[in-house]
């Protein structure tokens, strides 16, 4: 019973939604990318080419988007659930064959403005689809396993594709963020306590499995001063640029470290490492304050959500943002290896950034249409 | 409502969801924990870790001292050394620049694709030397075309330099790259292209030449290119050090024994300042600098005139005759003979059961001291040196400077010997004999002296008795030292010696009689000397001694001379030796003659010129 939507009830008009608009979440949003922007401005020695000016506009564009989502039905999104799904995992099919025919191991598609990476659209799609499968079952079905197998193939597909580009980060915030949707669906929990005994042979045999580079990165974790000029190079180089900021910083376009180019990547993965020696530990902790206070909003709009779809897309979506922020800022303080994940809406880039606006959109989404109640059946059911 | 199964999802996925909320809660603080230790807790350590990284230090090489003759004359400078260099960083394309620059200064292929070579190696801001060593109007010309070679950059270094090349070999010395083994704490030494002092006063006064490094603390990048200046002190120059040396002098003598192997030392008697010490043949100091190739390096070697050895402080020879005032003024204040006491030479001299010979196989007949040093006869100085014993002699020989080292600024300086009884038991474990003496009594036998220890020697005898030490920097502080001590002798017999040492050139019976200064108002005295290097065979006496012209090079007697001028008032003294040159009178004292002419003729100079300054005063 497919029914459109100019269907009997027309819940809020444009306007209306744009009112209800949390404006809290858009102006803690620009806060962040604007933190991101004066490191990329610092990072460049005080320049906005090559990256801030790029930026900005990435995220100018981001933004809308994230508005248009917001706007849009909640019941229209959990319709294009699983063909977005569908979507993203064939453009993941798509570059890993690409990578395998000889053309180069790519992990983009390039759209002319900016490369796209499937597997960052795949992050979303993922949450939508879990949340569509959760949204849809029976509170009594979802402790079956029969219903174990559709979430596992819908977060393995991904997760080995994503392996085999390699990308070990992506795959790990794929696989964690898909789990805890499954836990908050109301999978049972001894099934993720015989799930996580299971992983500890899976994990030596990922061992035997990853590439010298990801075993070497892995180890150079666990010492890093085991080669200090090596693998190993990074970590401490970040750590020295973070401790030696202090508690006040050395100044906007003053940090050593990230001026004289003794950090990598100081404009993408390892930009938190600018923030924290240019501005101390009053920078880092302030940037911290804005991703907690976004993450909360985000965990409070979940729980005050009317359907199921809702509950679990918002909550998802925290999830993978705080997972990209976890992981990025650990890295960078040198408590897990160096993985390739970036500092959400702060690190240059056009596909995280992308991503992070389209589902913070659908977080706002979620937020304005959370009386909407949606039946079990179906989208417009 | 309460048990709607949409409100038990809701339920569940509240408790769950703030489970794991809680969860990212916890891992957020170790976050914060984590920025707290590292940005406060280690803050001080991280800060140090930062410095070293960013702040790189580089020493400034000080610009090593001078050494100037004793008229300010360039004996060691550093000269500018121009070359070109090219920064690949400046420049789209090295190949063209260097084609551009071709048609300035030529390159050969070789060496441009030695260039391009050292591009490809080095960092791109790194400059790569494209050619050195060039004249200024090169240089010049590079400078001004600069705008249209991109990239090449014109750069001055500075190399040590020795303008008069081999005149001062010896003395000067040589700088050259350091060894690995010379690196001690001195950072300096670890500079590339550093050189320190490796011979001469180069070697000796190192420490004082080099100077102290200054240093600059630069920030450099990860690429350790540099960024900016953050503080600098500036080195400071080594000391600039004034021989005593005349140049002119010096060239002189050096250009009179040019083609022999000679050692020649004049001094001023009254300072002890050395105004020329020559010992050839030399070598070229900047062939070493530059780094000498072992071809070279293998013939300096194995020339048997030694051109590596500094003949004047390490060369030890017998002094032959030049000894006799020494074994004259210990006979005449000992009081064993009288000065008008006539000892008759029928050139054979009876020592226990061996027979000794005079060097005039007619002999001299009956010759009084003066006429004994004059015709230097070597049976009188048999006579009275076994008058007057071993023990005198040997102490009036130290008085007057043998058998000890001075101490002087100039490597390698051997001390001689004076033998004396203990000296041979000591190192023969034999009785000191009569022969010994007899010997020792016109110096031969053990005795040996440097050309140094010579020329001092003829200056204490000539300076009114005032051991003067021999100096080689001029008005140095460290080295200046008090009034010489005193020489106590009898004026007397002082007197007789030198009127000896005046006839040996002055009066017809001298042996150098035909050496005398023809000049008028210009005249010198001293006393000639022969060496032999090999004993004079029984058998071959028997037959006939040969000639030294007959000899073999290196079997041909030490020619020697030491002497004095002018006669009144005597200021410089001199030494001469001539290896295997074969008489004294005829190889050496010529040379004594025209370089005291030449001094004398430029002291003359020099108060004709100061004269006519202070009529232009008055």
């Amino acid at each position: 019973m497919v029914i459109g939507l100019q269907g009997r009830r027309r819940s809020k008009s444009v306007f209306q939604k744009l009112s209800e608009l949390n404006f809290l979440i858009v102006i803690v949003v620009i806060m962040i990318a604007g933190v991101g922007f004066a490191l990329l401005y610092s990072v460049a020695g005080g320049a906005v080419d090559p990256w801030a000016k790029k930026q900005v506009i990435r995220f100018v564009i981001g933004m809308v988007g994230m508005v248009v989502i917001a706007l849009i039905d909640i019941r229209v999104w959990m319709f294009l659930a699983y063909p977005f799904y569908f979507l993203s995992l064939m453009l993941l099919v798509f570059v890993s064959v690409m990578g395998h025919t000889g053309m180069g191991a790519t992990r983009w598609i390039n759209l002319g403005f900016m490369n796209l990476q499937p597997s960052e659209l795949m992050k979303i799609a993922l949450v939508l689809a879990l949340a569509r499968y959760y949204h849809c079952l029976a509170k009594e079905e979802t402790g079956k396993y029969m219903r174990l197998i559709m979430p596992v193939f819908l977060i393995g597909a991904p997760a080995v594709l994503v392996l085999l580009q390699p990308d070990l980060g992506t795959a790990l915030l794929i696989i964690i963020g898909g789990l805890s949707i499954l836990f908050c669906g109301g999978v049972r929990l001894w099934i993720f306590v015989v799930g996580f005994i299971a992983m500890i042979p899976t994990a030596f045999g990922a061992w035997n499995y990853m590439k010298p580079y990801q075993q070497k990165r892995v180890l150079t974790f666990l010492n890093p001063e085991r080669d200090p000029l090596g693998a190993g190079y990074h970590s401490i180089q970040a750590k020295i640029a973070v401790g030696s900021g202090g508690v006040y910083g050395k100044g906007f376009i003053q940090g050593s470290q990230s001026q004289l180019n003794f950090l990598p990547e100081k404009h993408t993965d390892f930009i938190f490492t600018v923030l924290a020696e240019e501005f101390g530990l009053m920078g880092g902790l302030g940037l911290l304050g804005l991703y907690i206070i976004l993450l909360g909003y985000a965990l409070i709009i979940s729980m005050s959500v009317r359907s199921q779809f809702g509950r679990l897309l918002s909550f998802g979506i925290a999830v993978t943002f705080f997972l990209y922020m976890f992981i990025n800022v650990a890295m960078n303080l040198g408590m897990v290896p160096v993985v390739g994940v970036p500092l959400p809406l702060v690190s240059y880039g056009g596909s995280a950034m992308l991503t992070l606006l389209v589902g913070i959109g659908f977080v706002l989404c979620v937020a304005i249409h959370r009386d909407t109640s949606i039946s079990r059946g179906g989208a417009f059911a | 409502m309460a048990t709607s199964p949409d409100d038990q999802k809701y339920k569940l996925f509240t408790r769950r969801a703030g489970l794991i909320s809680g969860g990212m809660l916890v891992l957020t603080s170790g976050l914060i924990g984590r920025l707290y230790y590292l940005q406060v807790v280690g803050q001080d350590q991280y800060k140090l870790l930062a410095d070293k990284n960013r702040i790189s230090f580089r020493l400034l090489a000080p610009e090593r001292g001078k050494i100037l003759d004793r008229n300010g004359y360039g004996l060691a400078i550093n000269r500018t050394d121009y070359r070109v260099n090219i920064i690949p960083e400046q420049t789209d394309n090295v190949e063209k620049t260097l084609e551009a620059l071709n048609l300035i200064l030529p390159i050969s292929e070789r060496q441009k694709r030695k260039i391009l070579r050292a591009v490809k190696r080095q960092r791109a801001f790194l400059p790569v030397t494209v050619a050195e060593n060039l004249d200024w109007e090169t240089f010049a010309r590079v400078n001004i075309n600069i705008p249209d070679l991109p990239g090449i950059q014109p750069d001055m270094g500075i190399t040590r330099f020795y303008p008069e090349k081999d005149l001062l070999a010896h003395i000067v010395g040589y700088v050259s790259s350091v060894n690995v083994q010379e690196i001690g704490e001195d950072p300096l030494l670890e500079l590339p292209g550093f050189k320190i002092g490796k011979n001469g006063m180069e070697r000796i006064l190192d420490r004082r030449l080099r100077g102290k490094a200054g240093n600059s603390r630069v920030e450099v990048n990860v690429m350790g290119r540099v960024i900016r200046e953050l503080s600098r002190q500036d080195s400071v120059a080594g000391d600039t050090l004034n021989l005593t040396i005349d140049r002119d002098i010096q060239k002189f003598t050096a250009d009179r024994v040019r083609d022999e192997s000679a050692a020649v030392v004049v001094m001023d008697v009254h300072s002890g300042e050395i105004l020329a010490l020559t010992s050839t043949p030399a070598f070229d100091p900047n062939d070493f600098n530059l780094g000498i190739s072992q071809k070279k390096y293998d013939v300096l070697l194995n020339d048997a005139r030694k051109p590596l050895i500094n003949k004047t402080v390490q060369g030890e020879y017998p002094p032959g005759s030049t000894f006799k005032m020494i074994v004259a003024l210990a006979a005449l204040e000992a009081g064993v003979i009288d000065a008008n006491e006539k000892i008759f030479c029928n050139s054979k001299y009876q020592i226990g059961n061996s027979t000794k010979h005079c060097w005039k196989r007619r002999g001299h007949g009956a010759v009084s001291m003066v006429e004994a040093i004059a015709g230097s006869c070597d049976v009188y100085f048999y006579e009275i040196a076994g008058r007057v014993g071993i023990d005198r002699i040997h102490d009036m020989a130290a008085r007057f400077g043998l058998g000890n080292k001075f101490g002087i600024a100039i490597p390698g300086e051997r001390k001689g010997l004076n033998p004396s009884k203990g000296w041979k038991m000591a190192n023969r474990g034999q009785r000191w004999q009569g022969g010994d003496t007899a010997n020792v009594g016109i110096g031969q036998g053990d005795v040996l002296v440097t050309p140094l220890q010579l020329c001092v020697m003829m200056a204490r005898l000539v300076n009114g008795g005032r051991a003067v030490m021999p100096k080689i920097l001029l008005s140095d502080q460290e080295t200046a030292s008090e009034e010489p001590e005193v020489i106590a002798y009898n004026r007397r017999n002082m007197d007789i010696v030198l009127q000896g040492m005046s006839a040996v050139i002055n009066k017809p019976i001298g042996v150098a009689f035909a050496q005398r200064m023809r000049q008028k108002d210009m005249s010198f005295g001293g006393k000639t000397g022969s060496a032999q290097v090999r004993r004079i065979s029984k058998k071959e006496r028997d037959v006939r001694v040969r000639k030294n012209e007959e000899k073999p090079w290196v079997e041909r007697d030490h020619a020697l001379f030491v002497g004095f001028g002018p006669l009144e008032n005597p200021r410089y003294a001199i030494s001469v030796i001539v290896e295997h040159g074969g008489g004294g009178a005829t190889k050496a004292a010529p040379i004594a003659r025209d370089v005291l002419e030449f001094m004398f003729g430029k002291d003359k100079q020099k108060s004709a010129s100061v004269a006519l300054k202070q009529e232009d005063n008055t």
